[in-house]
């Protein structure tokens, strides 16, 4: 009982992140993705995507800080931020990014700065309603899944064969 | 999970897969995504590391995904690096999808270009990349296993060096992973073809036949009417003929030039283009190379039968033969380019022939913008005649002042959007002529010269800006960097199956003969831009004059 209606109550969040246009059909080829082998994939992601993301958000707060601003470097930062978004499926946050580079092209300072204060809101929007989800899909799943955010941080599968794992110390 | 028996099963599971992204999350996601489509993935998140582990390990990879925006290196970069060295499929990913980008993305070479967010669906289908490459080595391979003479496999082996490590260096293991997956659709292919004395010569006089530009592997095989012998086989053996052509002309220049004291090459000097007109142009009966200026189409048709049988191929230097020697610094810069009509008895030809030959000794030094005004005075004279689907040919000729002896060197349009030339040139070689034409890339001769070249209509504007682009840099005498943008594709290139001129020669420089050897070779190896231009280029382009 308890478990249908926290199967119900995540399902209606992911619904809402979905017609708030939070999210598009990326989230959903995730979803896919996971399977046995990585129960835990879609979280893993999210989490991927948000530690990265924040980076990203840094650098850009750092570039901002030197006047005159470094647009250039503000738009190869957002650029990769908008492929980063596009991994999970942020689509509101892509989309403000387009428009941050829109400005850029037509070397609008002000639109540009006020392009990413929305980015930014739009990512912390977003980091909260995924919080959210992942708490609700947490109950939906069980007490089994204990393991929660940390895992995700490192992201190696435990199935990789020794090669992969050099390569992947390489990402932090 | 994936280990070496997952490659008993059937392809394409168990494909050796490298990615390259510095976005952890994406390499996450296709690492997971590759996973499922039982491929086995390795990652990487920096494409000089990436390099490195390719480099390392030459066989251990099939195909290589990466992404264009890095931070360490340029991902058009890392796919130029990967397909020239490892020769390996490389499929470019980005969230950027303007065509510009893509284009630039099958400029450099990638065989495949994907939008983010990739599907999983996109993913599955890369092996076709792997497999059509492959197929085209196993086919090369084979035949070239079967050729009789073991000479030509160890120079070209040497020569390939550079290109075909994967080929010539396969693992063990994964060639029979290879031939395991392959198996079925490969085996039943061919019935291996030994090109025997007697087939090779039906071979021979088939190209001879059939005509320089217009040979091609179709009609080769109509011609040579060898009952089980197919239209891959006859195209794989064109492929080997004409680098063993390109082979022996250079060899036989090298020990030419190596022996005569006149080896005096004009080293660095100006470097240009050399033509001197060989005697074969002589030999070609009545009107060499044509000296009409002809305000049509220009062909040298008769010529091309004779050169049929020489053709150089893919990534062969255009070395001068013998008649290099009695050139002197003076003569670099005589030179002219002739738009050489069909090579037809003339009456008035002769008179223009000598009166240009006459023109070109009396200058000292005959800059390209000079002949061309020469030409264009010349207009009046010319006439055409209806040369059906020759290539047009412009040829560029030089003379010494030793004379006739110039080599010749045709220009042909190959793509007028692109503006590419072929280098066709006529080597002699004690008896034999060969030909071995090149690619110039004329976007890299950054015109500077206002020149028209007035081809009376025929060119296209394209054309006469490469041509112009040719003045200056015969005018510069500044070739060295034309060298540079020598254009020479990648082996086993798909229209090498097509009928015309195709290949890639040489550049005739006024260079010693292994000078420039290893320059060209250095080019290259680094000058991966044209290599890639080449493959977009049209081989066969009738009426490019028109």
């Amino acid at each position: 009982m308890e478990r249908s209606r926290a199967f119900c109550e995540a399902a209606g969040v992911k619904k809402s992140l979905f017609d708030q246009g939070f999210l598009d059909e990326q989230f959903r080829q995730l979803e896919e993705l996971q399977d046995d082998l990585s129960p835990n994939f879609v979280e893993e992601v999210v989490n991927s995507f948000f530690r990265d993301s924040a980076r990203l958000m840094v650098s850009v707060e750092q570039t901002l800080e030197n006047v005159p601003h470094n647009l250039t470097r503000l738009d190869e930062l957002i650029y990769q931020l908008k492929g980063s978004c596009s991994s999970i499926g942020a689509v509101r946050v892509r989309n403000e990014c387009s428009r941050f580079r829109e400005y850029y092209s037509q070397r609008n300072a002000q639109g540009c700065l006020a392009s990413f204060r929305r980015i930014k809101s739009e990512h912390a929007a977003l980091r909260q309603k995924l919080e959210a989800y992942f708490q609700v899909a947490s109950r939906r799943a069980g007490p089994i899944r204990s393991v929660g955010r940390s895992v995700g941080a490192h992201g190696l599968s435990p199935l990789a064969p020794p090669r992969l794992f050099i390569w992947q110390i390489f990402f932090y | 999970m994936e280990n070496s028996s997952s490659r008993d099963e059937s392809f394409p599971a168990g494909l050796r897969v490298l990615v390259v992204d510095d976005d952890p999350t994406w390499l996450k996601i296709l690492e997971k995504m590759l996973r499922k489509c039982s491929y086995e993935v390795t990652t990487c998140s920096l494409a000089r590391v990436a390099l490195g582990l390719l480099r390392e390990r030459k066989d251990w990879f099939d195909i290589v995904i990466s992404d264009v925006n890095m931070p360490d290196m340029d991902g058009f970069k890392l796919l130029e690096q990967v397909g020239l060295e490892m020769d390996l499929p490389v499929i470019m990913m980005s969230v950027d999808g303007e065509t510009s980008r893509v284009m630039k993305g099958v400029q450099h070479g990638a065989c495949d270009y994907l939008l983010k967010p990739v599907r999983m669906k996109e993913l599955r289908n890369i092996w076709q990349h792997v497999f059509r490459k492959k197929i085209h080595e196993v086919k090369e391979t084979e035949n070239y296993d079967s050729y009789e003479d073991n000479n030509i496999r160890s120079r070209l082996d040497e020569f390939n060096g550079g290109f075909h490590p994967s080929k010539k260096r396969k693992d063990n293991h994964h060639k029979e992973y290879m031939e395991q997956s392959f198996g079925d659709s490969v085996s039943v292919k061919k019935a291996r073809v030994v090109w025997s004395v007697d087939l090779h010569q039906k071979f021979v006089t088939a190209v001879n036949q059939i005509g320089f530009d217009k040979v091609g592997p179709k009609k080769i095989l109509d011609l040579m009417d060898v009952p089980g012998l197919t239209r891959e086989n006859v195209a794989s053996h064109l492929q080997k003929y004409r680098l063993y052509l390109s082979r022996l002309q250079k060899q036989n220049e090298e020990k030419t030039l190596g022996g005569a004291a006149q080896t005096e090459l004009n080293v660095k000097e100006r470097p240009g283009v050399l033509s001197q007109q060989s005697s074969l142009a002589r030999q070609q009966q009545n009107s060499p190379s044509g000296f009409g200026f002809s305000s049509a189409r220009i062909y040298t048709q008769e010529m091309i039968p004779k050169i049929a049988s020489f053709r150089a191929t893919e990534t062969e230097l255009a070395l001068n033969d013998e008649s290099w020697a009695s050139l002197n610094k003076r003569n670099i810069t005589r030179f002219g380019v002739m738009a050489s009509k069909n090579l037809e008895p003339w009456g008035d030809g002769g008179n223009q022939l000598t009166q240009f030959v006459q023109f070109m000794k009396d200058q000292q030094s005959i800059t390209f913008k000079d002949f061309l005004e020469f030409r264009q005075a010349g207009q009046d004279h010319c006439f055409e005649t209806d040369h059906p689907q020759s290539q047009p040919i412009v040829n560029l000729r030089g003379s010494t002042e030793a004379e006739d002896t110039s080599q010749q060197i045709h220009m042909k349009p190959v793509d007028s959007k692109e503006s590419k030339y072929m280098l066709l040139k006529c080597g002699l070689d004690s008896g034999s002529s060969q030909v071995s034409h090149g690619f110039v890339n004329t976007r890299s001769f950054q015109a500077a010269s206002a020149t028209n070249l007035s081809c009376g209509n025929p060119c296209s504007s394209d054309d006469k800006n490469s041509i112009t682009s040719w003045s200056s840099l015969y005018s510069d005498a500044e070739v060295a960097p034309s060298i540079d943008s020598l254009t020479f594709p990648l082996q086993s290139c798909g229209f090498f199956e097509n009928a015309g001129f195709h290949g890639l020669g040489a550049f005739e420089c006024n260079q010693i003969a292994s000078d420039f050897q290893s320059i060209l070779y250095d080019e290259l190896q680094y000058n991966c831009e044209y290599l890639s231009d080449l493959f977009e280029a049209p081989m066969v382009d009738d009426g490019l004059f028109t």
